[in-house]
């Protein structure tokens, strides 16, 4: 069983860049854990500290007038391994929904599947989006996953999600749960297929 | 009449366990291979649901993302990276699965290996927690990377529960020019199509120029669908395909292959399937090409002038862009030929086959390395280095001031102590060039192995063809 998620309000941290890949997520060399924890400590490292390991002022998750649940970043984010460490990071730090108006297909699976929300927006909701919590780091967004309907200010916009993992989100099931229930019908796929 | 299919259309269907209106089907997995970093949590998830794995025949494992490159026999001595190779021998003990351990002569990287034991095969579904594992699909089946979760999900039932992917085809045709390998195409078409140009789609690479490489270039191309966004790439198998396995170790062997080869030759896309998506290329217009920037589809000829702001196509990839260039240390609009380089790395699941040693030998053969450059050269198996060893490969590359290590992923992610020092440029043979992927700070040019060779004896970057006699 996973946390159950209906709905979320809060304030956000924008990381207005594109492409960030799963490398600038969860550096390679912080990969050596054996348990899923702890992540979250290394997050978007070489862009949070420097080489003498002190804080970079100017790296968004430094910046103490941002904070909250939601990340909200550039077009194509996850895009690089199918390392799940990259979702782990993500919620370990504390994120629960990622904005952005393009995802990477493996990231978005391994973030489902660990209660982490991808949310598609259009380019020009998102750039709403940006303006706003720059002008004010204080705004918060509300995202209503029963009604897929993600909202800040006046402005809302629908989002997309499949139907079986938004009820997975909602219920908090896992999708191994239900592929146990089938053992029996792969067991004879299984003999069938040598 | 049944309805006409594409070759991945067709794999798929074969291997839907269960599907229902509005739910991923849930999908047999044939081969499933696993290593050190994506699994330790996943077995953790076995323990604490108190079950074994399914079906241990069907899962093989190695270790090859943190393991050291020199002097293998010894035990590693990063702590964390020990730990995790220990772990994933304890668990492999603890479930009952078949370890290619250090030292093994079957360890390598685990792209490489499938293939060279002749575990990967036409037709099946094939899974592993890695990205890269598109390689595979040059045999002419589904394999696709996945997470740590469905690696439970896999070792538990077999299945991955999956949404179907959209149909790509690229088509190439026509021969391909001097000094074009494998890489130079899938850089092109990456660069042609942008690094999130394929995302959603499950593509089939065909036409004549694809029809005409060896399995090891098929490797090569369909290894790097991912850096395009694509779930996966394959090709359907041939003689080409056929002639490779034949008598590899856990292929079907004699009369038992030669039955098999007759179902493989069915798995062919059927004339007049639809795909979802087709995009023509004419291997005329590729040439050596070279990345520039921060994600696999910043590339170009290596003739060709780093582009500037005022030549992309959106206004909201300036600031990426630029920051891009900022960490290469690179000029929009610049020549990247004659960049000096300070490494060179030949290997990685992309370009470390004997296909690729022997390139890499024939060009270098007779030639020393610049002085300021190192070059390392990791062969993807145990299996390679022995047989570049067996043919005088390592004689070659030591001659040229080269070396030769043991095999593992090393420098193409820097998990191990191969990493490019901050600031310092390496060309790589690897498949990414994200920011730090090689190191803090490290910055890549992704380029084939033979203009990586070329560039390891200019010390910098180099049109392989100016080296080569006409
Ligand atoms: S060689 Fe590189 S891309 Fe291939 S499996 Fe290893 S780390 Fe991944």
């Amino acid at each position: 069983m996973k946390e159950k998620f209906t709905t979320l309000i809060s304030t956000a941290v924008p990381l207005s860049i594109e492409n960030i890949d799963t490398d600038q997520i969860i550096p390679a060399r912080f990969l050596k854990a054996t348990t899923r924890e702890g992540f979250g400590n290394n997050l978007f490292r070489d862009w949070r500290y420097d080489a003498a390991e002190n804080p970079k002022a100017s790296f968004v998750l430094n910046d103490n007038r941002y904070s909250g649940k939601i990340l909200v970043a550039g077009k194509n984010f996850g895009c690089g391994s199918s390392r799940e460490h990259a979702a782990w990071a993500l919620y370990d730090y504390g994120f629960r929904v990622i904005i952005s108006s393009f995802f990477a297909d493996i990231f978005k699976n391994n973030a489902l599947n660990n209660a982490l929300l991808p949310i598609q927006v259009s380019d020009a909701f998102l750039l709403e989006i940006f303006n706003k919590i720059e002008s004010d780091p204080n705004t918060s967004i509300t995202i209503d996953l029963e009604n897929q309907k993600v909202s800040i200010g006046h402005s809302s916009e629908h989002f997309d999600i499949n139907a079986y993992k938004k009820t997975c989100l909602i219920n908090g099931y896992d999708d191994i749960d239900y592929l146990l229930d089938l053992r029996p019908e792969i067991k004879k796929f299984d003999l069938l297929h040598k | 009449m049944t309805k006409a299919k594409t070759l991945f259309e067709k794999i798929w269907d074969a291997h839907v366990v269960k599907r229902q209106e509005g739910h991923p089907d849930a999908l047999f997995i044939d081969r499933h291979f696993i290593h050190e970093v994506t699994s330790p949590q996943a077995f953790d998830g076995l323990r604490k649901r108190g079950i074994g794995v399914f079906n241990t025949a069907r899962t093989s494992a190695t270790a090859d993302h943190n393991v050291p490159t020199k002097d293998q026999h010894l035990p590693i001595k990063e702590a964390l990276s020990r730990h995790q190779v220990e772990t994933l021998r304890k668990n492999c003990e603890a479930f009952g699965i078949e370890l290619y351990d250090l030292g093994h002569p079957f360890q390598g990287i685990v792209h490489i290996i499938g293939p060279e034991l002749g575990l990967t095969q036409p037709g099946m579904t094939i899974v592993c927690g890695d990205s890269h594992t598109s390689t595979h699909g040059a045999f002419g089946n589904i394999a696709f990377g996945i997470g740590t979760s469905e690696v439970e999900q896999v070792l538990a039932t077999q299945c991955v529960l999956q949404h179907k992917p959209k149909t790509m085809k690229i088509e190439i045709n026509g021969s391909l020019g001097k000094g074009v390998l494998a890489k130079d195409i899938i850089l092109y078409i990456i660069a042609k199509l942008s690094a999130s140009g394929a995302t959603g789609y499950f593509i089939e690479y065909a036409g004549s120029t694809i029809e005409s490489l060896s399995m090891e270039a098929r490797m090569t191309i369909c290894n790097m669908s991912i850096e395009m966004g694509a779930r996966g790439g394959l090709i359907a198998p041939d003689e080409t395909t056929f002639n490779y396995m034949r008598g590899r170790k856990f292929a079907p062997q004699g009369e038992d292959f030669e039955r098999k080869v007759e179902d493989w030759r069915k798995l062919k896309t059927d004339d007049g399937a639809a795909y979802d998506l087709i995009v023509k290329f004419d291997a005329a217009d590729i040439a050596p090409m070279i990345t520039y920037g921060t994600n696999p589809g910043m590339g170009i000829k290596i003739t060709d002038r780093i582009p500037n702001t005022r030549e992309l196509k959106e206004i909201g990839e300036y600031a990426s862009f630029n920051k891009s260039l900022e960490y290469m240390g690179l000029e929009g609009g610049s020549s990247i030929l004659g960049k000096a380089i300070d490494y060179v790395f030949i290997g990685s699941c992309t370009n470390a086959r004997m296909e690729d040693l022997r390139l890499v030998a024939d060009m270098v053969k007779g030639k020393k390395k610049a002085e300021h450059v190192e070059v390392w050269i990791v062969p993807g198996s145990k299996q390679v280095e022995e047989q570049a060893r067996k043919e005088g490969l390592d004689k070659i590359f030591e001659a040229a001031g080269f070396e030769l290590r043991s095999p593992g992923c090393s420098a193409c992610l820097g998990m191990n102590e191969d990493k490019v020092p901050a600031g310092k440029y390496c060309i790589s043979t690897s498949n990414r060039n994200f920011e730090g992927r090689q190191g803090p700070k490290s910055r890549t040019f992704l380029a084939s192995p033979l203009s990586a060779a070329a560039a390891a004896i200019t010390g910098k970057v180099t049109d392989v063809r100016d080296l080569m006699d006409t």
